[in-house]
């Protein structure tokens, strides 16, 4: 009973982190499954035909290779100009800057269907032609102010000390810049390029709303659940999952291993 | 130090050219700037005027839209579907209560008592987000499946009887019911409510819990007292960060619900792409964001941490 109580935090907490993991649970098990019609949600029998072919559905691949794409560029996009932003906010004083930082600020303080839906309104009326570019355009913009968020928050922890001595050992601005300045807020930078990947990648509400035709992952996924959604996507899905659990644990390994080399 | 922290007389002419401070380098951080907010500006804020103009307009897709200052579209809306937007409001709210209720014990767990298991932990946490959440919301759908083993055992305890009691299920089906989008909700947020919580733990010197401790404070009486009032900024943001996207959400309420259980995000999604009656549309869209702002700046002022970003 004692240890029971002791252990409280520990229980739920678990109990919360079953409830987080068992849909992926059940996103692996049902990519073995061999439906009987068209839709995925009910057991059936054990097959590894989704995995030997994951293209095999039309259009599947398609989307997901346009998923890809676009994120890589909004998150090219949102990095250079949200890095910039942070950059001007942590280290210079200018006019304007509480109305710069509310700004940035709002686009995150909104429901998302909320900017999705005035994209829409601004694009039927400039008589602009929805797919690709429009799809880039609003993920850059909703991306940007988590770039900034991210690289600021590095930025601020940062001693300007070290920018002073560069420059007392002759450094140019742009050697400070690139030698001292830009190594020590990568991480941040680093995150909030992770981040725009993982936000543009998975968006659904604004591109839903400004897309036309043209479909990304998020939107064939939404389109299956009325069609029919094939095993293939389960597939994806638990690929996605391994590939991001992987990665993390090599990076941190890398990490750890780095740490041990730095004597102190 | 900046360039326009010093004087611009006062140079001395051995001084580097860098330091000089010039008109060039007094406009660098407009340069930085510059492109970001001509961004923002171009398509955050000049579509939420577009969409206000939109509001006000009036006519049909064939003839055309004109700006008629129909204020009465906003009135209209709010009437017809203001059952949506309580809707979503108790949705979204209950969600954020049961983030909270869930993710601290997972953020405390993971901030003082995972030892070496942290970084599993966080990588845990996270990792779902890597599958689409799409994918993971049509999951639910099968969890959640009419007589599935959740629904029975759910059904056997008599969970099921005290929710169809409440009015927040429908005899022995979960999905297609209340419960089903808050669970979607719930689910899908739960870890903008996580990180921010164990951040804001995680800062916390637990030496003050030793010397709540010493002070022969109660386990309780020390979350009470000290664990959880420092963790104050954690909560703030993570229930924003749950509330304000849940409550324009419209994904779960289509996937794990039904004709009934429609939210304001859904209404609007239709409007917009479907109906095509794009004043009524827009005047919902504001009215979402009215409400998200107020409510957002009364808690806010409440809770009293203004300096959270």
């Amino acid at each position: 009973m004692r240890w029971l109580r002791r252990n409280l935090v520990v229980i739920f907490g678990l109990g919360t982190l079953a409830y987080m993991i068992l849909p992926n649970v059940v996103v692996t098990v049902f990519s073995f499954n061999n439906p009987a019609g068209r839709f995925n949600y009910a057991w059936q029998e054990f097959s590894l035909d989704a995995w030997k072919d994951p293209c095999g559905v039309a259009d599947l691949c398609g989307s997901l290779s346009l998923s890809l794409q676009i994120a890589v560029w909004a998150t090219i996009g949102a990095t250079v100009l949200g890095t910039a932003i942070a950059f001007a906010m942590v280290r210079y004083r200018f006019r304007a800057r509480g109305a710069v930082n509310s700004l940035i600020f709002l686009p995150m303080a909104m429901p998302e269907i909320v900017m999705a839906a005035s994209l829409l309104a601004l694009f039927l009326n400039m008589g602009i032609q929805l797919g690709f570019w429009t799809i880039l355009i609003a993920h850059i913009m909703f991306c940007l102010s988590f770039v900034v968020a991210a690289v600021k928050a590095r930025v601020l922890s940062m001693d300007p000390r070290l920018e002073e001595a560069a420059r007392d050992l002759y450094a140019g601005p742009v050697q400070t810049f690139v030698r001292v300045t830009l190594p020590i807020a990568a991480p941040g930078i680093a995150a909030g390029a992770l981040l725009s990947f993982a936000l543009s990648f998975d968006d659904f509400i604004i591109t839903n709303f400004n897309s036309g035709n043209t479909v990304t992952f998020p939107m064939f996924v939404w389109g299956s659940a009325q069609r029919g959604t094939p095993v293939q996507i389960n597939v994806i899905g638990t690929a996605m999952f391994v590939i991001a659990v992987l990665v993390v644990l090599v990076g941190q390994m890398v990490g750890n291993r780095r740490k041990k080399a730095q004597p102190n | 130090m900046t360039a326009t922290a010093a004087p611009p007389e006062v140079e001395a002419p051995t001084e580097p050219p860098v330091h000089k401070p010039s008109v060039r380098k007094r406009l660098i951080p407009y340069w930085l700037l510059l492109p970001g907010i001509l961004w923002l500006l171009v398509f955050f804020v000049l579509p939420m005027v577009y969409q206000a103009s939109t509001s006000v307009q009036t006519g049909s897709l064939e003839e055309g839209f004109e700006v008629t200052w129909h204020f009465q579209t906003y009135w209209d809306a709010l009437t017809e579907y203001y059952p949506q937007f309580l809707r979503s409001l108790a949705y979204a709210g209950t969600a954020t209560v049961l983030c909270l209720l869930l993710g601290y014990p997972l953020a405390y767990l993971i901030a003082f008592r995972a030892g070496r298991w942290r970084n599993l932990l966080l990588v845990l946490v996270i990792a779902p987000f890597f599958t689409s959440f799409l994918i993971r919301t049509l999951a639910w759908k099968t969890i959640l499946a009419d007589g599935g083993p959740v629904v029975a055992v759910l059904n056997k305890i008599g969970f099921l009887d005290v929710t169809s009691w409440l009015g927040i299920t429908q005899g022995d089906r979960v999905l297609a019911t209340p419960l089903a989008v808050v669970c979607g909700l719930t689910y899908n947020f739960l870890p903008f409510m996580i990180l921010p919580l164990y951040t804001s733990l995680e800062r916390i010197d637990t030496r003050l819990h030793e010397a709540a401790g010493d002070l022969y404070a109660h386990p309780a009486t020390t979350f009470r007292k000290v664990t959880f009032p420092l963790s104050m900024p954690g909560v703030v943001s993570g229930t924003l960060l749950t509330f304000i996207p849940a409550s324009g959400d419209y994904v779960n309420a289509e996937l794990l619900g039904s004709t009934d259980t429609r939210m304001i995000g859904n209404v609007i999604q239709s409007q917009y792409l479907r109906i095509l009656d794009y004043p009524t549309a827009a005047a919902l869209s504001f009215i979402l964001m009215a409400i998200v702002l107020i409510m957002v700046t009364i808690y806010i002022r409440r809770a009293g941490t203004e300096d959270l970003v």
